[in-house]
């Protein structure tokens, strides 16, 4: 993630007589838009560009993002940080954009702009007053083809992307933990990998490197393009087809084949003590199946499970059953099924104050064998879906977090109608599938379970 | 539920918009709020904020109205922690209690079709929280784990210390959260206090957005505020100037990176100078990628992955600050760069190029800002606080275009001193001389 906001400077008479004199090459071919349940439409370019819309009229304001379906769990081994590192380099300037010119434009036009990296997926966004959407689409369109890297760039920058490891990850401990737990609950496929990398990989990554990674998989055909606020499907359209439409398709997309999880045979288990845990952190995780297309039905009842054990603090069973009985601090479960692999489902716990971490696991496994054993009682269901529904209200209160969802979606192989149709899903789930999923996820083999601790306190000295 | 929450203070400067139109709300029982109608989505966002917050706590009860404040959602009128919660669960709604160094903020978001019924639960939340033994122990024990966590977090540790150099003995010197021994004696009557010192009718304002009417507004503030006393029990505390020296201060900490804080003093927001301060911000350290200071350390250097300044203007004090994190042995370099960039702002000012980039993103940022209910809600809270009338949406570009390259360089010149520049590092850093 590249961070923060930004500050202006005026657009160059170059750009701009670059961005209207753009040749509109290719026209429209397929079919109508698909009308989409909330007033959201989605078509594709001739040159496979993907593209969703959102209106939102209430502010004179919009969001365009473009996500590449490719991400770190697509680099090669020896190569990791890639993926990130030339989400940093697309900032870098093109033959038309000096270094550092896009993310001026966009805030001397009163915008923000920034990009992240996952594991799927490497996105960009800006959000500026709507009039300013041509200039955007413009700048966007025109790095999906003309990265041009310095050489003084890519090595400050690689710089700047260890500094960034140093304070997000080797600085804090529960961040190297979370590195440690994932590296073994994926010992086959590269979700084992850091996003950002390992360090001494980043350090080694070349502009050579960079350029072969933008080159393979830069492309409208590779990416997903959305925007969201206050424009028009058929104006939206307009200037997709205007900036993105010259821009020709690779024809080197290869399918996102990974190595996979093997069937585990066994559960495992870390420890990792550091001075500067406060409190002691159990975590445990185990393999989980992810929204896939058209087949959304596991994943749901995956959300559902975990919200009902650990979606509220007062409410959730395992929030009444470890927090309000004193034996937690926190606890939580957390599942999300955005994933073209193989994804996770994780219990969290913080046990109370003195809590003797092997008795804390053992009132967790407790808690977790009653839930099996008891099933689910219907009003805490009906209740999570009451939330789930009002969660949908509240969520059509950001055109810039529905962009999110669709984008990402669309990013790990959904499509737009699985995206569309999913709160439907959550909220038509049974007990049964409920249950189904906590036996999927609860019994083992493959649970990888982690304690993150206080550095043990030196034996008191016996003063005589 | 205590959440370590670390409160944004900034995002109240700036607030206005394409034709918002504002409308002041007084209630029949004399409550009033700002709202902007907007039926498009089917809930109504409430931002309800009482001043004071935390720095309203008692001599000696340090931490009492975090505590107060985490406890509000906990069980209130006959139901306990678990029935209160599913009650509000049950109607689909949303309400979140903060307690800052400047207020006590509740968020509410309800669905048009309960509306009335999500009010009354937070009326009670805030008219007879149970404060049940059982909650409060939980509570507690959170609270103590949160103080235990930061007394092992560099940012924090920094955070803390900035804070008691710069604040004497005025509330904003000292930890929301208390320390283990103060909140360790906090009794329920402690609570029961602390709640009367800060949850009363002429503390509060509000701010509302999203599918209601003026007419129906009026009676769902008395509905939710009304049970409430009308005059806190305790004056709110003084408005101080900082107490900051320039130089170094440096905490031991054993990491590959040092934390860097740095502050010197700040303007009121209502100073004559203070937007040309905020111009002055934006180019030097709080404008993103682009500003003085992230091309000189990050974009140039590779120095850190992120530096920047704000403008922290408070109810009760004002500073203008910034941070970053570097490696240990660039830290001294990093800090150089920093003054140097104090410095040459206070003795050069900026340039008309600069000047004009930084009003076009200004201005041309303000109106982004209004998209969507809880936005506008806290944006019209945010207003209220600072003391603002309802034209300022209207005024505020206006003044951030009145600024001129004369008044950026004579405000540098009064404020942006690098020898005044208190810093606080927490790591290793190599060459620093205290």
């Amino acid at each position: 993630m590249r961070c923060l906001a930004h500050r202006p400077r005026p657009v160059t008479a170059a750009l701009l007589a670059a961005l209207t004199l753009s040749p509109v090459i290719a026209a429209a071919q397929d079919a109508e838009p698909v009308a989409q349940p909330a007033g959201i439409t989605h078509f594709t370019l001739p040159n496979g560009l993907e593209t969703v819309v959102i209106p939102d009229d209430r502010a004179p304001v919009v969001v365009q993002m473009v996500w590449y379906r490719i991400g770190a769990a697509d680099e090669v081994p020896g190569k990791s940080g890639i993926a990130h590192y030339l989400e940093h380099l697309m900032f870098k300037g093109t033959d038309k954009l000096a270094p550092g010119e896009l993310s001026k434009t966009v805030t001397a036009n009163g915008g923000s702009d920034n990009a992240f990296t996952s594991w799927d997926f490497t996105a960009y966004f800006q959000r500026i007053a709507s009039d300013r959407l041509p200039l955007i689409m413009g700048m966007e369109a025109d790095r999906m083809q003309n990265l041009s890297i310095s050489d003084d760039d890519w090595q400050a920058e690689r710089k700047v992307v260890l500094e960034e490891r140093a304070q997000r990850v080797d600085s804090d401990p529960a961040a190297l933990f979370r590195e440690e737990m994932n590296a073994i609950l994926y010992d086959n496929h590269p979700y084992g990998r850091p996003i950002i990398g390992w360090r001494d990989e980043i350090a080694a990554l070349t502009l050579d490197d960079a350029n072969a990674w933008y080159d393979e998989h830069y492309a409208p055909n590779e990416a997903v393009l959305v925007i969201a606020g206050d424009v028009t499907p058929e104006r939206a359209r307009e200037l997709a087809e205007e900036h993105y439409g010259p821009i020709p398709a690779s024809d080197d997309a290869a399918p996102r084949i990974r190595p996979q999880e093997p069937q585990k045979q066994t559960d495992r288990r870390i420890t990792m003590s550091d001075p500067r845990v406060a409190q002691p952190r159990f975590s445990r995780a185990i393999l989980a199946p992810e929204r896939d297309p058209g087949d959304q039905r596991q994943a749901a009842a995956l959300t559902v499970l975990s919200e009902l054990l650990g979606g509220s603090t007062q409410t959730s069973f395992l929030a009444r059953e470890l927090m309000l009985s004193g034996k937690a601090l926190w606890v939580g479960a957390n599942y999300d099924g955005l994933s073209l692999d193989d994804t996770e489902f994780t219990i969290s716990m913080v046990p109370a104050n003195g809590q003797d971490p092997e008795q804390a696991e053992a009132d967790l496994d407790a808690a977790l064998d009653k839930f099996v054993k008891d099933g689910i009682d219907p009003a805490d269901l009906d209740r999570v879906k009451t939330r789930i529904r009002a969660a949908q209200v509240y969520a059509r209160d950001s055109a810039h977090g529905r962009a999110y969802d669709y984008g990402q979606g669309l990013s790990v192989g959904l499509g737009v109608d699985d995206v569309s149709e999913w709160p439907d899903i959550l909220g038509s789930v049974t007990e049964d599938e409920v249950m189904e999923a906590a036996r999927l996820v609860l019994d083992g083999p493959g649970h990888v379970t982690g304690w993150l601790l206080p550095e043990k306190p030196e034996e008191p000295e016996v003063q005589k | 539920m205590i959440r370590a929450a670390f409160a944004a203070l900034l995002a109240l400067m700036a607030l206005p918009a394409h034709a918002t139109q504002i409308d002041q709300v007084t209630s029949p029982g004399g409550i009033e709020a700002w709202l902007v109608q907007d039926d498009s989505i089917p809930f109504v966002a409430l931002d309800i904020q009482f001043k004071g917050g935390a720095s309203m706590d008692a001599d000696g009860k340090r931490g009492a109205i975090n505590l107060m404040t985490g406890l509000l959602e906990e069980g209130a009128g006959q139901r306990d922690a678990t029935a209160f919660a599913r009650a509000v669960e049950d109607l689909g709604a949303r309400l979140s209690f903060d307690a800052s160094d400047d207020t006590l903020s509740i968020g509410f978001q309800a669905l048009s079709e309960n509306r009335d019924q999500a009010a009354d639960l937070l009326a009670q939340a805030l008219r007879e929280p149970r404060f049940d033994d059982t909650a409060v122990e939980r509570v507690r024990s959170q609270v103590q784990a949160i103080i235990r966590s930061e007394a092992t977090d560099p940012n924090s540790i920094a955070a803390k210390e900035m804070a008691a150099q710069a604040w004497g003995d005025h509330p904003y010197a000292t930890s929301i959260n208390g320390t283990a021994e103060s909140v360790a004696a906090l009794t329920r009557q402690d609570l029961v206090q602390a709640k009367n010192r800060v949850l009363a009718r002429d503390r509060v304002v509000v701010g509302a957005a999203g599918d209601i009417t003026p007419e129906e507004l009026g009676p769902l503030l008395d509905r939710i505020l009304g049970g409430l006393p009308e005059k806190a029990t305790a004056p709110l505390p003084d408005k101080v100037e900082p107490q900051l020296t320039g130089g170094v201060s440096v905490i031991d900490w054993d990491s590959p990176q040092t934390v860097v804080s740095f502050a010197g003093p700040g303007l009121a927001i209502d100073d004559p100078d203070y937007f040309a301060a905020y111009v002055a911000n934006h180019i030097l350290g709080g404008g993103g990628f682009s500003s003085r200071l992230m091309t000189e350390v990050r974009e140039k250097r590779g120095l850190t992955y992120g530096v920047g300044t704000a403008l922290a203007p408070g109810l009760f004090g004002d500073t203008w600050r910034g941070g970053m994190a570097g490696s240990n042995a660039t830290t001294a370099q990093a800090i150089d760069l920093i003054r140097a960039e104090y410095a040459r702002m206070a003795e050069g000012g900026v340039t008309e190029a600069e000047l004009t980039d930084a009003k076009t993103y200004l201005t041309g940022e303000y109106p982004l800002r209004f998209d969507g209910n809880s936005r506008i809600a806290s944006i019209m809270a945010g207003m209220q606080l600072m003391g603002f009338a309802p034209d300022y949406i209207d005024t505020r570009n206006d003044r951030v275009e009145a600024v001129t390259a004369d008044d950026v360089a004579r405000v540098a010149a009064r404020m942006l001193d690098p020898d005044a520049l208190r810093f606080v590092l927490v790591g290793r850093p190599e060459g620093i001389a205290e």
